[in-house]
């Protein structure tokens, strides 16, 4: 069994009070955080725990907290970003909803670590329970001295505020967060200034996803070298694994960083193997905007050796054969899975949810959504595809924010990968549009290293 | 573009108590940053009027102090808020990826067919109209739809599943 | 400052965008701009044609950047490096965005009355291909009006937020924005409204293509045919200086001054713009200097006159093959 640095109590019946949650030890870190420590301690804690945003980039985020510019009387706040919305990942909604207040915890002594005295989470509005939830175990810890003025007699303030947000996966963009969190439409910002310079109302401001601010307090609970001895290389800590698709057991899962991917998907104690007796056909290890890999490449890398449930071995063979570790958002397709298909559907999604501000996302994503939605209706040509990752490669790189990167990448590793069921869904049109093109050689044993494409 | 003939328009009054909401929303933000309130405020005045028409958006934007075109870009720009009026209640299915794996199509199919309306139309009762959405964090509990004002989530949907829903929210709103 | 931009060295001030030192350079090398406004502050980023590639960051930090940058948008720092049209990768970036910015757009440059003058036209012309590869219905709205004196034509917009900046900054009030969002964006007052007050016209002046144009002047004439003339007014509102563009002794239509770079000189009222139509309303400076480049002096296009640095570099030959094919056509 992994440790459980997060979701350890998350069974305990009543986690979401404040009374059960300090009987389990919550709220210990504000303490020794607030009582014992300096703001530049627990950073510096932040920073030797290897603790890498939960988000999806990966950025340490004690580097981040770093970064923050701390001008004379100037503000400085500390943003949650509880957007939710990359398609395979649910790990944020679970841990709002069954323990609330170890995101206020962790919002707490984040917010102590960076100097700010107004703190925001911005959840996105389809989460209206969740921000219920947070709102009333809000009031709990303000009724107990948590916060408020003089937190636990130590003179610190901290006012803390969820804010709904209005429907919008753009809005999971840092500086479009913050946008929306003025009041604007979430159009990303053009960057520089970060936001650690000039972020909400102008001011230095640090933005965080809700796992990475919730793993604030195992470190400063445990020390920030403790944890750093968990998981694998730079890969530190344990993290939250979104599970969806054909498993038998979805859900989500805390792992040590480094644990196989095979082990992942067909142990008993993660994800319990492929759901109906079928095989599988393809993972999207990091939400969907990371490169899909057919079966083998996903457990193994084209090295032959074991893939791991790791920032770098995730990305091990680059964009030519590796995918990424993005924000933990793990999706499992089965023999019966039409990769066309899917690829369409997740580029309908990045049409949908461009915010129309820069061309060449604003554009190519309807475009590339357009020649997915002919192949897969079985109006494709064979120049299709490379028509496909021609518009990919003009998105890629020249847009203002990361959206267009991950409208691309899913197409073009598609491509890439299942290129032969592509073509199938031209050459065998209209029985494309009757059956799947099933498992063919996806989970065979990979080819010779040599082979690999560059 | 929404032109004023399509759907009535008809002035709007706010409550004292829908005033008080915004007032406490309006608290949480600095000194002359009190745009930062529009996106609650919206969900607070659609959760009152079923949906965002143009003389309760000119409304807020009196309420908050900014123009009336600020109020009609933001809201136009997220999915959430409706700029017409939608039935009593709104199935809003997820149809991305993950949920489509496990059957989200199947499920939006039924769904049309039981209700016998198309996506965004209105039921004849005015109680129900549905449609799909994007990815609503819930993939491992897939098919999932919500239902507003306070999105409470329907999970693992199947088709009996979706039966009751519909017959509980008719009880419901014939009580 | 120093700044080198293809071989090309200029001192500028400390916070000068990159663009704006290639413009205090001039001529070939200067990117692109479809919605940077030196006038409207906010502005640019957002349409990417103007991306160059940075291959030294500065003196103190030599490394390249990673990505292209929007060159309007990047402020320079000392000994940094830039290449525009000597760098294929940014010819070949360009030659993206010009696909996507027309891929959508209606090419009704025939009955469209910015032809002539509209930016996209030479944008397409100088990096555009022949052919489209896009095969699908080209995006249409409904049509609004926003009043008797602004004509919009939502199907040319490219979204480059200049006529929302110019609402802000140059008029009292804004009655339109940016609705919806994705490639449904459009420019709209949500529910009917005429954009009309004393400073609204500047809105048709910054348009960079026929989306906004003068309703006064709609179908009166090709721009390539009427005589622009420099012209003053003593003006109660704004500065006055206009440019009067005559057909034959009628005045048909007024704009502010425009620079090289398609940018007024300084914004005008809606009184100067609309309202003085006759030489008698005017004092009259004299014929307006258009560049020999122009369409409107030339009445055609130039061919390409590669640069020496092109013309000699196989790379750049070859990033800009499609030009030269052309040009044999010609």
């Amino acid at each position: 069994m992994g440790r459980k640095l997060l979701l350890e109590h998350i069974n305990v019946p009543g986690i979401n009070t404040l009374e059960v949650y300090r009987q389990k030890g919550g709220y210990a870190a504000v303490e020794k955080a607030l009582k014992t420590l300096t703001p530049d301690e627990v950073v510096e804690e932040v920073k030797k725990s290897g603790l890498r945003g939960r988000g999806g980039a990966g950025f340490p985020t004690g580097m981040k907290w770093s970064f923050l510019a701390k001008p004379e009387g100037v503000p400085r706040y500390l943003v949650c970003n509880a957007d939710e919305s990359e398609p395979g990942t649910f790990k944020d909604r679970y841990l709002m909803t069954y323990i609330p207040h170890l995101l206020i915890e962790g919002m707490i002594v984040a917010s102590y670590a960076l100097g700010a005295n107004t703190s925001y989470i911005y959840v996105r509005g389809e989460m209206m329970p969740q921000i219920r939830i947070l709102e009333r175990a809000i009031a709990e810890a303000k009724n107990a001295g948590l916060l408020g003025k003089n937190i636990l007699g130590t003179g610190y303030d901290l006012e803390l505020y969820v804010q709904p947000g209005g429907g919008a996966y753009i809005c999971g963009e840092e500086t479009a967060l913050l946008e929306s969190l003025e009041g604007k439409r979430g159009n990303p910002r053009i960057k520089p200034p970060f936001p650690a310079i000039a972020g909400l109302y102008g001011c230095p401001t640090v933005v965080n996803n809700v796992e990475s601010i919730a793993a604030v307090v195992p470190i400063i609970n445990e020390g920030g070298d403790e944890y750093a001895k968990i998981g694998i290389g730079r890969s530190t800590g344990t993290k939250l694994i979104s599970a969806s698709g054909n498993l038998n057991k979805p859900g989500v899962y805390e792992i040590e960083l480094g644990v196989p991917v095979e082990e992942f998907i067909y142990s008993d104690e993660y994800c319990g193997g492929i759901a109906n007796g079928k095989r599988l056909k393809a993972v999207v290890a990091g939400g969907s905007s990371v490169p899909i890999l057919p079966a083998n490449l996903i457990l193994k890398t084209i090295n032959n050796e074991a893939r791991l449930m790791s920032y770098e071995s995730l990305s091990d063979g680059g964009f030519a054969t590796g995918s990424m570790m993005g924000s933990g958002g793990f999706i499992a397709f089965d023999e019966d899975q039409c990769i066309v298909r899917n690829t369409w559907n997740f580029s309908r999604f990045y049409h949908h949810e461009s915010c129309g501000q820069c061309s060449p996302c604003r554009e190519g994503t309807g475009w590339m959504e357009k020649v997915l939605h002919r192949l897969e209706y079985g109006h494709g040509k064979m120049s299709d595809m490379d028509l496909l990752v021609d518009v990919s490669k003009k998105i890629e790189g020249n847009t203002i924010c990361p959206l267009g990167d991950a409208a691309a990448w899913p197409v073009a590793s598609a491509i890439r990968h299942f290129r032969d069921e592509f073509e199938w869904h031209v050459t065998n049109a209209a029985e494309a549009t009757t059956r799947n093109y099933g498992l063919a050689h996806y989970a065979d044993p990979l080819p010779k290293v040599e082979k690999a494409e560059a | 573009m929404l032109r004023v003939e399509d759907t009535e328009q008809a002035p709007v009054e706010f409550s004292a108590a829908l005033i008080a909401k915004f007032d406490d929303i309006k608290s949480r933000y600095p000194e002359g940053k009190q745009k930062s309130a529009l996106l609650p405020i919206l969900h607070e005045t659609q959760a009152e009027f079923g949906w965002l028409s143009a003389p309760s958006m000119d409304k807020v934007a009196a309420y908050l102090d900014i123009l009336p075109i600020e109020v009609y870009e933001v809201a136009t720009f997220y999915t959430m808020y409706f700029m017409r009026p939608q039935g009593k209640y709104v199935l809003e299915v997820c149809r991305t990826g993950p949920c489509c794996l496990v059957g989200a199509e199947k499920i939006m199919d039924y769904i049309e067919q039981q209700l016998g309306v198309k996506e965004g139309e209105v039921t004849p009762d005015g109680l129900f109209s549905w449609r799909g959405v994007e990815c609503l964090a819930a993939c491992g509990f897939g098919p999932v739809l919500q239902i507003g004002p306070e999105y409470t989530f329907y999970e693992n949907l199947t088709t009996q599943s979706v039966d009751t829903l519909i017959a509980d929210l008719k009880a419901k709103a014939n009580n | 400052m120093k700044v080198t931009i293809d071989g090309i060295t200029v001192d500028v001030e400390p916070g000068t965008s990159i663009l704006n030192a290639a413009r205090q350079i001039g001529g070939d090398i200067v990117p692109p701009a479809m919605c940077y406004y030196s006038k409207l502050e906010g502005s640019g980023g957002k349409c990417r044609t103007c991306l160059v590639k940075v291959s030294k960051g500065s003196e103190k930090d030599p490394r390249p950047m990673p990505k292209l940058v929007a060159s309007c948008r990047t402020t320079v720092m000392d000994g940094m490096e830039v290449q525009n049209i000597t760098s294929p990768e940014v010819i070949e970036a360009r030659k993206g965005v010009v696909e996507m910015l027309l891929i959508n757009h209606p090419l009704d440059c025939p009955v469209c009355d910015q032809a002539g003058e509209c930016h996209l036209q030479d944008l397409g012309y100088e990096h555009g291909a022949a052919k489209t590869r896009y095969e699908f219905d080209r995006r249409t709205f409904e049509k609004i009006d926003i009043g008797d004196k602004i004509q919009l034509h939502m199907t040319r917009c490219i979204l480059c937020y200049r006529c929302v900046f110019t609402a802000d900054q140059i008029t009292n009030t804004r009655l339109h924005g940016i609705l919806n969002r994705g490639d449904h964006s459009e420019i709209s007052t949500y529910i009917q409204k005429a954009v009309d007050n004393d400073f609204s016209g500047n809105v048709i002046d910054v348009c960079p293509v026929g989306a906004l144009t003068d309703k006064t002047f709609r179908f009166k004439n090709r721009v390539w045919f009427t005589k622009p003339v420099e012209a003053h007014r003593d003006c109660d509102k704004c500065c006055g200086k206009v440019t009067l563009w005559y057909k034959g002794e009628d005045v048909i239509r007024v704009t502010g001054r425009k620079d090289v770079y398609g940018e007024v000189e300084e914004f005008i009222c809606n009184t100067c713009r609309f309202e003085k139509k006759k030489t008698a309303d005017w004092t009259i400076e004299g014929p307006r200097k258009v560049s020999h480049k122009s369409v409107i002096s030339a009445n055609h296009y130039e061919t390409m006159k590669p640069l020496p640095v092109v013309k000699t570099n196989p790379l750049l030959q070859e990033a800009n093959k499609e030009q030269f094919e052309r040009e044999t056509r010609l």
